[in-house]
């Protein structure tokens, strides 16, 4: 498990009869994009609450840079560079867009006992909140409030959350859900830009967004890994057809 | 970029000058009572300005804010009682005895959510009044007079009313301001972010339950620097002070004049005391001519019924209290 920057082993979680994590053992080395698929209650969002510690597995081990982190709670797993979007957007809608960015730089700026100085007009807090909001193509978007902008800009801006926080690798829960195809083109685009520098671990419903993209494919029914290869393999391999890409209406489906 | 001269400014600058020539007023008129009515309406507006920065800010609705007002009260209360009159000594202890409240009833209720936050705080709120009830040394339920207010020897003398006035006032401001300069820093905006999306927060790395908890008694601490106010104003403390309707009428404060903004609070304590003397007056008033005037007075003894559905009206069509409508006025 050495070289692997995330590595899950037996990984099993229950929710009363339903078995959402079936012993899953996972390894994914630095620098690779892994997508995570599977029909829906596959069990791919409880996967990602497990790795960002919201959801506590009830067997199995999680490492993230060689340290076990099974009960870590979800704040600290932000501070060691693990970081994750949300399926469902989850920002602060009160705020500009600028003002999220700079909170999630702001968490990872030292503490913040700081009770005097106004810390929208500290520099330090802001202009890496700027970058990162170019970063993602919402620099001009800064100064709007949240609650104004558009479902696409709200993904947009859901990745320049994680970003932020100068993860090492970004836990990524359908960042296309409910976007045109434009709007996925342009994710998937971005998406590509991160690969190598960061580690990623994919989780999307659009197949054609996960085999552009993914170094590695990992299938997941009923909380079982039933496959986990390169994308080619997983496309010729005869049980994820049966279980998953034969059947042409989970392709399309959404939660 | 920002607008200077809005209805809302032009509203707060205009109560503030009030404020400050009421002592005036009062030593040409010689009407004591409006001098004894607003500083009741500073030391509370201070109380609402504490509160703001947990309910408002934070989105921590604590139902049980006033205990605050009666634990600085009854430090002031019991050390005068038991011959400490020096009030350098008297306040900072009725500070930190609030203080150290909060910390505990913040420990332990803002582990939780919604309506069990507002529960516990409530719980908690009940328990330290009937505690003041069992005080039997201090007066229990009849309370305690206070025969000497604090002693700043050489310093101030606040047996003056207009020097106690001003120092409300003083310590109001200073209020405003210091709440303002907290929720603009690194802490408020955690603070904020808390109450907004307390998930996202955690996600990015924050620890939010100690900066929640921070908040929370920088809250109970202003609002005991208040209970040292009232129980000096008053010269008397008993177990009502911490009454939980008043801790309702301090959510109401604060709600009408509106949460989250810097003079909501003081907005919102303004209208809602001075309505509560005027509504039985101008009922009355609006009663003589059609009613024989017993009948008249007992009327206008039911004025909630006109206040409960100002406030009902306010909550439901202005968002953000009086201060937003006041605010939203500007846009047209």
């Amino acid at each position: 498990m050495t070289d692997a920057l995330l590595a899950i082993e037996g990984l099993t979680k229950r929710f009363g009869g339903v078995v959402a994590s079936d012993e899953i053992t996972l390894a994914i080395p630095t620098g690779e994009l892994h997508a995570v698929i599977g029909p829906n209650g596959a069990g791919k969002t409880t996967l990602i609450g497990e790795l960002a510690g919201e959801i506590a597995p009830d067997q199995g081990r999680v490492w993230f840079a060689g340290r076990d982190i099974t009960a870590l709670p979800v704040h600290r797993r932000s501070a060691i560079g693990l970081a994750r979007s949300f399926q469902v957007t989850s920002l602060f809608p009160d705020f500009t867009a600028l003002d999220n960015v700079a909170l999630a730089v702001q968490a990872h700026s030292g503490h913040s006992f700081r009770f005097w100085r106004n810390a929208r007009r500290d520099a330090a807090l802001r202009e890496p909140a700027r970058a990162v909001l170019a970063q993602v193509g919402l620099a001009d978007r800064a100064d709007v409030p949240v609650s104004r902008l558009s479902h696409g800009e709200h993904r947009a801006l859901e990745i320049a959350m994680a970003l932020a926080t100068r993860p090492r690798m970004l836990l990524l829960d359908e960042p296309m859900a409910g976007m045109g195809p434009d709007e996925s083109a342009r994710m998937v685009n971005m998406l590509r830009g991160f690969k190598r520098q960061l580690t990623i671990l994919l989780i999307e419903h659009d197949m054609e967004a996960v085999f552009a993209l993914a170094d590695r494919i990992t299938v997941l029914v009923y909380g079982r890994v039933i496959a986990s290869d390169i994308p080619a393999a997983i496309r010729a391999n005869e049980e994820v057809r049966k279980a998953y890409l034969g059947a042409p209406d989970e392709l399309v489906g959404q939660e | 970029m920002t607008e200077w001269f809005t209805l809302r400014n032009i509203v707060v600058v205009g109560l503030l000058i009030v404020l400050a020539l009421v002592p005036v007023y009062v030593s040409i008129g010689g009407n004591t009572f409006l001098m004894t009515l607003f500083t009741r309406i500073v030391i509370l507006a201070m109380a609402a300005t504490s509160l703001n920065l947990i309910l408002g800010y934070g989105g921590m609705v604590s139902f049980g804010h006033a205990v605050y007002l009666g634990v600085g009260g009854y430090a002031i209360g019991i050390l005068a009682h038991e011959g400490v009159a020096s009030g350098f000594l008297q306040w900072p202890i009725a500070i930190g005895a609030s203080a150290l409240l909060a910390l505990v009833v913040g420990a332990l209720s803002l582990r939780t959510r919604g309506l069990y936050f507002i529960m516990i705080t409530f719980a908690f709120a009940q328990l330290v009044y009937y505690f003041g009830v069992g005080l039997e040394r201090y007066g229990a339920d009849d309370g305690l007079t206070i025969y000497r207010r604090s002693q700043f020897a050489g310093v101030l003398d606040l047996s003056n009313r207009a020097v106690f006035y001003y120092l409300c006032l003083l310590l109001l401001v200073g209020t405003i301001y210091l709440v303002w300069r907290l929720v603009n820093s690194r802490f408020g905006l955690v603070i904020q972010g808390s109450r907004s999306n307390d998930r996202r927060m955690q996600a990015i790395g924050f620890p939010t339950f100690r900066y929640r908890l921070t908040g929370f008694v920088i809250a109970g601490a202003i609002c005991g620097l208040a209970g040292a106010l009232l129980a000096n104003h008053t010269e008397f403390i008993s177990p009502a002070t911490m009454h939980w309707t008043r801790s309702g009428d301090l959510i109401v404060m604060v709600v009408l004049g509106g949460m989250a903004s810097s003079f909501g609070p003081l907005i919102g304590a303004v209208t809602l005391l001075v309505l509560e003397e005027l509504l039985p007056a101008i009922i009355r008033l609006l009663a003589f001519p059609f009613l024989d005037p017993p009948m008249a007075v007992k009327i206008s003894e039911y004025w909630p019924i006109v206040l409960g559905p100002l406030f009902l009206l306010v909550v439901l069509f202005a968002r953000g209290g009086m201060n937003g409508l006041l605010e939203g006025a500007r846009r047209d």
